[in-house]
């Protein structure tokens, strides 16, 4: 696989073309927007009932859905105290004319590469807490997002719902037979913890503007991209540069200031929408314990209660501090 | 690439011609590169080819074409199409690599592809392309740094009309402290790792990733410290390439 400039470009008649660019010049968008304003943002969490974790996110007509699911794996040899984090990225060909089937090209693997390295820089999910028998057995946790429809700025879209499906995960039953542990996906016994909230806005360059959350039309004339991924403590979580084009350092540094300032804005959308349905879950984890989700549930087996393993397998589980950077080994 | 045991201690303070400075693991200073080593036409067979190291990292890259576009649908009617690869030899790294196309590299040959695409007069060529393949054969950070700064040069043996040659480096924040041109060791510990890569004298940016959390403050920190080591880079790329043009005048 080698990476080839794209040669199939969405048709864009000329006259669009200068439409948009002299609208650019006066500070007006072609959809009536300033250049700095995101189209309407909204998160479903739990879009998707039989995964683990999930959320579907709409940015103006672009939709991304992604999905947490887990199960127990072992660890990665250099780390032993760690869950797995892995992050799964795919544009799907109902989301576009210009996307054909088959499997993740270079953008949808960029596209979840960035995310996984936004998330795993952050520590948003505390993997040192997954783990069930150190160096054995530990949890996996697969986010898988899907663009179903693309209409411009997939990126702080996909960014968005990962996060969400993330925060809306719960943590399914997990119950030990003999020496094996296997998990009970009959119910649900509490929360993934999530530690931090990270967020992106990307940051386009049309004509000399930047603008950000260009939809499809603008996206298309754009000629780079700065994905920006900006934690809740307002520090830089992960960048990248997409495109065929460049940017001059002060171009980078005004990008970086309008993505800092706006990355409170999302981060209210995501505390409005899914930091409160993450609240009522986790009321009802307090309450009830457990959310039984329906089929026979174990009653022969031991049942291990919040993730953590009985008493006597491990002793300290999750509590050893490694200097690791998780999952390092794999890729970088 | 296993890391294991004890974080090793990578920065150190010590005192230095009565001065007390901050030292790496292997001597340098923070803003201080490790050698650097040129070399431009290096494979026969290649229209443009460069060789370029980095202490440990050794990258070598060839440049072919600008040639007609095959297949021939793959091509523009109004500039020729770049095709870039960027890849590890099997042992390249400390664990043997599999040959196989990685996702990481997946990516970076894009990244790769997307840094060139700004300095490339493409427009020369309709309906061309030009191949830019980079081995990296030995590996200890900063590959994709090195790889793009071969990369322009092979561009530059090849002949291809360029706006400018591109230079690449890496930034990170080891141990709380910003260094220059992070090795494999100090990557893997580093709570940041930044590669930049520059086409300085148009003064842009056409490589920007960020693996990690910086301030805003460190932010712009990181990115005057790799400005600093590409300008350096930089020279050392025209002073290969008049080692090898400027020579060949002279016996004419």
């Amino acid at each position: 696989m080698v990476s080839i400039t794209p040669w199939e470009q969405p048709v864009m008649p000329k006259l669009k073309r200068h439409t948009i660019a002299s609208l650019l010049a006066k500070g007006v968008r072609i959809d009536g927007r300033k250049l700095e304003q995101f189209r309407p943002v909204d998160i479903t969490p739990g879009y998707i009932e039989r995964a683990e974790g999930s959320a579907l996110v709409k940015i103006g007509n672009t939709m991304v859905v992604a999905g947490v699911k887990m199960d127990l794996a072992e660890p990665f040899p250099d780390t032993p105290n760690e869950g797995i984090l892995v992050v799964n990225a795919e544009f799907m060909p109902i989301a576009s004319p210009y996307i054909e089937p088959g499997p993740p090209d270079e953008n949808a693997i960029e596209l979840a590469r960035i995310i996984d390295r936004s998330l795993r820089e952050m520590r948003v999910i505390p993997l040192d807490k997954l783990v069930i028998e150190p160096g054995k057995i530990v949890w996996r946790i697969y986010v898988d997002v899907y663009v179903l429809n693309h209409d411009g700025n997939v990126t702080d879209a996909a960014m968005l719902a990962a996060m969400a499906a993330l925060m809306a995960a719960r943590m399914p039953g997990l119950v030990k037979e003999g020496d094996e542990y296997k998990v009970d996906r009959t119910r649900y016994v509490g929360l993934l913890p999530v530690n931090h909230r990270v967020v992106s806005v990307t940051i386009s360059k049309i004509e000399n503007r930047l603008v950000v959350d260009p939809n499809y039309e603008e996206e298309t004339i754009a000629d780079v991209r700065l994905f920006i991924a900006v934690s809740e403590d307002g520090r830089i979580a992960g960048l990248q540069k997409m495109g065929t084009g460049a940017l001059t350092l002060a171009e980078i540094d005004k990008a970086i200031n309008i993505a800092i300032n706006l990355s409170k804005y999302l981060l209210n959308v995501l505390e409005e929408k899914v930091g409160k349905y993450r609240a009522e879950l986790e009321k009802v984890f307090a309450e009830k314990k457990e959310i039984v989700i329906g089929g026979v549930p174990h009653t022969t087996s031991e049942v291990v209660v919040e993730g953590q393993p009985v008493e006597s397998s491990v002793e300290g589980v999750g509590t050893v501090a490694v200097e690791n950077e998780g999952g390092k080994s794999r890729e970088e | 690439m296993v890391v294991s045991g004890e974080k090793p201690t990578l920065i150190r303070k010590v005192v230095r011609d009565g001065k007390e400075v901050l030292v790496r693991h292997d001597g340098r200073l923070v803003d201080q590169m490790r050698p650097i080593r040129i070399e431009v036409g290096v494979l026969s067979n290649a229209d443009g080819s460069a060789l370029v190291e980095y202490g440990g990292t050794r990258v070598i890259a060839a440049v072919y074409g600008p040639k007609e576009a095959m297949p021939k649908y793959m091509s523009l009617p109004d500039r020729a199409i770049l095709r870039c690869r960027y890849h590890m030899a099997p042992f390249s790294t400390a664990e043997r690599k599999t040959p196989a196309l990685t996702r990481r590299e997946v990516e970076l040959s894009k990244v790769l592809r997307e840094a060139l695409e700004p300095v490339v007069l493409t427009e020369l060529f309709p309906r061309a392309m030009i191949d830019v393949f980079v081995e990296v054969i030995q590996s200890d950070g900063g590959t994709r740094t090195a790889a793009i700064t071969a990369a322009s040069l092979a561009l530059a043996d090849a002949g291809v009309p360029l706006k400018d040659l591109v230079a690449g480096v890496a930034v990170g924040k080891v141990d709380g402290v910003l260094v220059l041109d992070l090795d494999e060791i100090e990557d893997n510990y580093a709570e940041a790792d930044m590669p930049v890569a520059m086409a300085p004298s148009l003064n842009q940016v056409v490589l920007l990733q960020m693996n990690g959390v910086l301030t805003l403050e460190e932010f712009h920190a990181a990115l005057q410290l790799a400005r600093k080591g590409i300008l350096e880079i930089y020279r050392l790329q025209k002073e290969a390439l008049r080692r090898k043009y400027a020579e060949v005048k002279v016996e004419g």
